[in-house]
């Protein structure tokens, strides 16, 4: 029973859910086997948005069969480079990124929210973002998706709710509860049906079990 | 008790809703085996006291050898960052040989991987 009190409510919106499937065109005609994923403009209020963000874009682009150029790598390649701010990186003409990396497709992200706010007894961490997939050669759009998670830790037991307050309070201060959440809003953003990205490349066909 | 189990029994569908997306990201079974990698990269900005380059080699080495147990590749980045960080430590030869292998094992990194090569050379 205690550990149930404990357990985070999630709640999850999809904000495309009810709109038409995305239009895949450009995506088809151009289907991207590499992606640069740059560093993202952050519009939160919280500096940790950024990489604590951006290190969960890797792995569920991979694992949608993509090629994905080594985040932190280019990163830093990039900050050597004279573009020590992702609104730099943002900037480079994409002939320039075809010329240094070689790269089918860059994905442009912004950190829409990426935090957590304390309300009486409750805490709510939100992690919203926004992507746009630009084709290298073309420079024609091939996607844009966007996403948002919340996770409060209201259990709707008041004394229960009390107790998580204190410990998430402890927590919160020193730890980036919103980095946790990063994995779920890229599933959402990136994987969801009719609205994420087509598979790359390196699916197998038949997936391994 | 029986009003327990009533509780019980109405709010685990309601838990198991609000739990859903939790799991979204794990339906799929991974191609991959990603170790350290990403908590790595998260580590560099959140904490880069702690994880230093030979930090970083020391973790994604491991993977290297779990990876082999477990059968499934490394994935895409891997190597070139492991490179990197054998470069920052000044371990060329075996940077050189990252490199490589990231190109070896994905070609789509050829490009970036040829320039960080060429760099090693000016070294």
């Amino acid at each position: 029973m205690k550990t149930r009190f404990l357990f985070p409510c999630a709640l999850a919106l999809t904000l495309t859910g009810c709109v038409a499937p995305y239009d895949y065109t450009n995506f088809r005609a151009h289907p991207p086997r590499s992606l640069l994923v740059l560093a993202p403009l952050n519009e939160s209020t919280d500096v940790r948005g950024t990489y604590g963000y951006l290190s969960g874009v890797t792995r569920p682009l991979a694992e949608m069969g993509f090629y994905v150029f080594p985040v932190a790598v280019v990163d830093q390649f990039m900050k050597e480079n004279g573009m020590p701010t992702a609104g730099e990186m943002h900037q480079i003409p994409l002939n320039k990124i075809s010329d240094v990396f070689g790269a089918d497709a860059v994905l442009y992200l912004t950190v829409k929210q990426y935090g957590s706010k304390y309300q009486v007894i409750t805490s709510t961490t939100t992690v919203a973002a926004e992507g746009k997939l630009t084709d290298v050669r073309t420079g024609v759009t091939l996607w844009e998706g966007k996403a948002i998670v919340q996770q409060s830790s209201s259990s709707g037991n008041a004394l229960a709710d009390l107790v998580v307050v204190v410990v998430d309070q402890a927590i919160n201060s020193s730890t980036d509860q919103a980095h946790n959440l990063a994995p779920q809003v890229n599933a959402q953003m990136f994987m969801t049906k009719d609205h994420g990205l087509l598979d790359g490349p390196y699916l197998p066909k038949e997936k391994p079990q | 008790m029986e009003t327990g189990t009533t509780v019980n029994t109405l709010k685990l569908p309601l838990i198991l809703l609000a739990a859903a997306p939790l799991f979204a990201g794990c339906q799929s079974p991974n191609i991959y085996y990603w170790g350290n990698y990403e908590k790595v990269v998260y580590g560099i900005y959140a904490h880069p006291d702690k994880f230093l380059p030979e930090v970083q080699v020391q973790k994604m080495e491991e993977d290297m050898h779990k990876a082999v147990s477990a059968h499934k590749p490394l994935p895409p980045g891997f190597h070139a960052h492991l490179g990197y960080a054998y470069f920052q430590l000044g371990k060329l030869d075996l940077a050189h040989q990252e490199f490589e292998n990231e190109k070896r094992q994905f070609p789509e990194s050829a490009v970036f991987m040829d320039r960080l090569l060429g760099n090693l050379e000016k070294k």
